[in-house]
């Protein structure tokens, strides 16, 4: 219904402008032929007046009809993706623009983070737990007209966990021993041991199906099977898509979509204030939504996200390797300060590495509640000299840098000194994720889902090493009953809560602007995605 | 006129290969890897070595060196690691924003600057030169960035004349494209023609005084007729010398302009490319830009040595 409606009206808007624009420019010239040096002249002021003027009714016209029914959208994110290809590159932007837009996986996460049938309309576990028999959607094809075949599953599996494959998530291909094509609509894939959130991880954008026709050029030209066609992209600019009319799920809403990029949070808000775009996700500047919130031209959408913001401690070198200088730092922190100051009061206090919206979230913020009287107690029971000199790097989000202003205020208030160094991304990479682990404390958000488990890896940046957490975890994969698998999460966050490995500060908030007559918009961001194939203008 | 002319063209390719070496070397001694930036927290380390070899990272950087130098005499300038395209392609693209937007700005520069800086010069010591004076003074001082902003919140959010950044592209006609430059490109100009109108000005002045100005006034020739019969042209010099480094600076120093108005130009490129260490963009980037300075330095040499013969002789 809804959809008829839009149509007709930009059948309408589109007959009338050129009829108005031909029509204005041409009337004048063809009365004017006494003198021919003055015609000239009029006709020149001719021209440049009608022209003038069909393009402010134009404008008028097509700003009308746009107000009545849209069908093209024009979303601004912050970050422009490297390339379009979500299988060899760690970078989240890619997957904002491409997933279930234009690539679809065998399974995908719906907008609450569940995970729902994809090119796989559904799927059987065999008794022992290590075999998945995934029944495929019919008729569906690849932008470029061919055939979605089990054998493009088997490729695009086998290709993400080859030995030469650069996909940034190979992880979660590790658990494949073998992935079989049973006839054109059924595939196997056999593990290694049990896995119950083997189809979790299929739902993610590095396991998107693809094509071996097109995968040499799928990193400026993506063929997947999505509700969208690739359409253009203007490398520092824009990417455009359009509806795909073949498609084999319930299609599109918009005709259209164009992702602008706007990196500088001041233009985003200005882009956002003067039309440019319709909508803004992941909106860069928190301290704006107010002005948003009380304009009845625009909608303020807050959701949560999978990012766990941390105040990351070293546990592998002094102080932090001194559970108890932890816990001095944990009762430093005063969340809801770091909450305003940082984010403008937008997050969800945590108090361990889990998201709040999960049911098997335990609130433990208690165990770590601010108290710097205690922070002292315990400092001196730690025997630290003070004023204790740390090293804080900081990467570049906001959420970190402002943090990490507040975080060493409230740490200076204590006893510990931290001297911050600000760092690019690659840098922060290098010295502090990777390599030496040249740090004492650092602030980041850490954004894929269901990541507790990086906790069990002792070589990791935490530095942190507890047997009883890693022995958790790895039974934790061959668990599939759900009671049991709650349990264990529960568990594994008191461990960490308990241990103070980290400093637990809050939930990252999804923060999207838009005008307020779109619906259909991701509210939380269980994956790094601005999913529009529901999106739609409403009346 | 032939020697002078090698002279000058020895010490351009000196200065290229020096620049090369600088930036070469510059960029291997920052830190961060470009494998680990583009593959995340998440990599595993077979992962990083594959990708490492795929970009020819593992290579010496000696070897690194000549490749990238061989590969741009030959006009190739090797594929970003990120876009995974060629990067020439890339700087044609962006050069379609970065290039009118810096000739767009030059133009309003010069449009601007000559007539207020003959304008005051012709009423040297008024209350009208010394205005006019003070507001070039300002507008030195007005960081360009801030006055884009301001400008966006009065012509874009308020009146919504423009749109508040973005490029419309040349295929959609060049009034969209000029329109969408307009703001960028007044920000770029208000403070180079504060500069250029000031220079106008005291070169103006300074040949006002020579003793052919006052043999002209001699001859019976008003201050008017001599300002622009006799002054103005041999004021050109300096005046050139500026407009030469001007354009050079607009074409470079696109940015923070660049980021405001989120324009896909050389500036955003590299800003970009030095964040997610594409090293081969930054390198092949900055290189082009030093080549744009060098010429056009080379090129206004060379006008030099046609408008004042005594420099030919010299040499």
């Amino acid at each position: 219904m809804l959809r008829v409606r839009s149509l007709d009206a930009r059948a309408v808007s589109t007959d009338d402008d050129p009829g108005f624009a031909g029509g204005l420019a041409k009337g004048p010239r063809t009365g004017n032929s006494s003198n021919v040096g003055k015609n000239r002249e009029n006709d020149m002021i001719a021209k440049i007046s009608a022209a003038g003027l069909a393009s402010v009714l134009a404008l008028t016209l097509g700003a009308g009809g746009a107000q009545a029914q849209k069908m093209d959208l024009t979303l601004g994110l912050q970050l422009e993706p490297p390339n379009l290809d979500p299988t060899s590159s760690a970078a989240g932007a890619i997957d904002q623009v491409v997933y279930s837009n234009i690539f679809e996986g065998l399974t995908r996460f719906g907008p609450d983070g569940s995970v729902n049938p994809g090119l796989a309309k559904s799927w059987d576990i065999s008794d022992d737990g290590l075999t998945y028999t995934f029944h495929l959607v019919e008729g569906a094809k690849f932008h470029d007209g061919t055939d979605f075949e089990a054998t493009d599953v088997k490729f695009s599996l086998d290709r993400a966990r080859a030995d030469d494959s650069t996909n940034a998530q190979k992880a979660l291909f590790a658990g494949i021993a073998s992935v079989d094509v049973v006839d054109p609509a059924t595939v196997t894939v056999t593990l290694t041991s049990p896995d119950g959130s083997f189809p979790f991880k299929m739902a993610w954008g590095d396991a998107v199906i693809v094509a071996p026709e097109s995968i040499d050029t799928i990193a400026n030209d993506p063929i997947g099977t999505g509700a969208f066609k690739f359409s253009k992209w203007v490398q520092g600019d824009s990417v455009t898509m359009v509806k795909n009319p073949d498609y084999w799920g319930t299609p599109a809403q918009l005709d259209s979509a164009t992702i602008k990029f706007i990196s500088d949070p001041t233009a985003a808000f200005a882009a956002v204030m003067a039309g440019d775009v319709d909508a803004f996700g992941a909106f860069p500047a928190p301290e704006n939504l107010p002005q948003f919130e009380a304009d009845p031209r625009f909608q303020v959408l807050i959701g949560s996200t999978e990012g766990e913001t941390i105040l990351a401690m070293n546990n592998g070198r002094p102080p932090f390797d001194n559970k108890l200088v932890r816990e001095a730092v944990a009762h430093a922190i005063n969340r809801p300060e770091i909450i305003d100051g940082a984010m403008f009061g937008y997050g969800t206090p945590i108090g361990t590495f889990f998201a709040p919206h999960n049911p098997d979230y335990v609130d433990l913020t208690n165990l770590s509640d601010y108290d710097p009287e205690k922070s002292k107690a315990l400092l001196e029971e730690a025997g630290v000299a003070l004023p204790l000199k740390v090293k804080m790097t900081l990467p570049p989000p906001s959420y970190a840098r402002r943090g990490g202003e507040i975080v060493a205020a409230e740490l200076r208030a204590v006893g510990i000194e931290p001297e911050i160094e600000n760092v690019e991304w690659s840098q922060w990479l290098e010295t502090t994720f990777k390599g030496a682990h040249d740090y004492d404390l650092t602030i980041i958000s850490h954004t894929e889902p269901m990541d507790i488990g990086i906790y069990a890896n002792p070589e990791y940046y935490f530095q942190y090493d507890n047997p009883e957490f890693q022995n958790l975890m790895s039974d934790l994969t061959r668990v599939t009953d759900e009671a049991e698998r709650s349990d264990m999460l529960k568990q594994a966050q008191t461990i960490l809560a308990e241990d103070y490995v980290s400093g637990f500060l809050f939930q990252l908030p999804m923060q999207t602007v838009a005008n307020a007559k779109i619906e259909g918009l991701w509210v939380n961001a269980p994956t790094q995605a601005a999913d529009l194939t529901a999106v739609h203008w409403v009346d | 006129m032939l020697r002078y002319t090698l002279t000058r063209l020895t010490s351009l390719i000196l200065s290229l290969v020096a620049a090369s070496v600088v930036i070469f070397a510059a960029i291997e001694v920052l830190p961060g890897d470009p494998a680990s930036v583009m593959l995340g927290v998440n990599a595993q380390e077979d992962t990083l070595a594959a990708l490492r070899t795929e970009l020819g990272l593992d290579q010496a950087p000696a070897e690194r060196y000549v490749t990238w130098v061989s590969g741009m005499v030959h006009g190739d300038f090797g594929v970003s690691y990120t876009y995974r395209t060629p990067v020439a392609q890339m700087i044609v693209d962006r050069l379609q924003v970065s290039l009118p937007l810096a000739l767009y700005a030059l133009a309003l520069t010069v449009l601007i600057a000559f007539p207020v800086g003959i304008w005051a010069a012709s009423r040297r010591g008024s209350v009208a030169d010394v205005s006019v004076m003070g507001l070039t003074q300002l507008g030195v001082a007005v960081p360009n960035f801030w006055f884009a902003m301001l400008m966006v919140l009065v012509f874009a959010i308020n009146l919504q004349w423009f749109s508040a950044g973005g490029f419309a592209g040349w295929s959609e006609g060049p009034l969209l494209a000029i329109k969408s430059l307009t703001l960028p490109a007044i920000a770029l100009a208000l403070p180079q023609a504060s500069i250029l109108a000031r220079v106008m000005r005291s070169a103006l002045l300074d040949t006002l005084s020579e003793d052919f100005i006052r043999t002209a006034r001699a001859k019976g020739l008003t201050r008017r007729q001599a300002l622009w019969r006799h002054a103005l042209r041999n004021a050109m010099i300096p005046v050139l010398t500026i407009i030469g480094m001007q354009f050079s600076f607009l074409l470079a120093g696109g940015i923070i302009i660049e980021n405001v108005f989120y324009l896909p130009g050389l500036g955003r490129l590299i800003f970009q490319a030095i964040s997610a260490r594409d090293l081969i963009v930054v390198e092949s980037v900055v290189m082009l830009l030093v080549f744009a300075v060098v010429m056009v330095n080379f090129l206004v040499e060379l006008a030099y040595a046609f408008v004042d013969p005594r420099l030919r002789v010299r040499r």
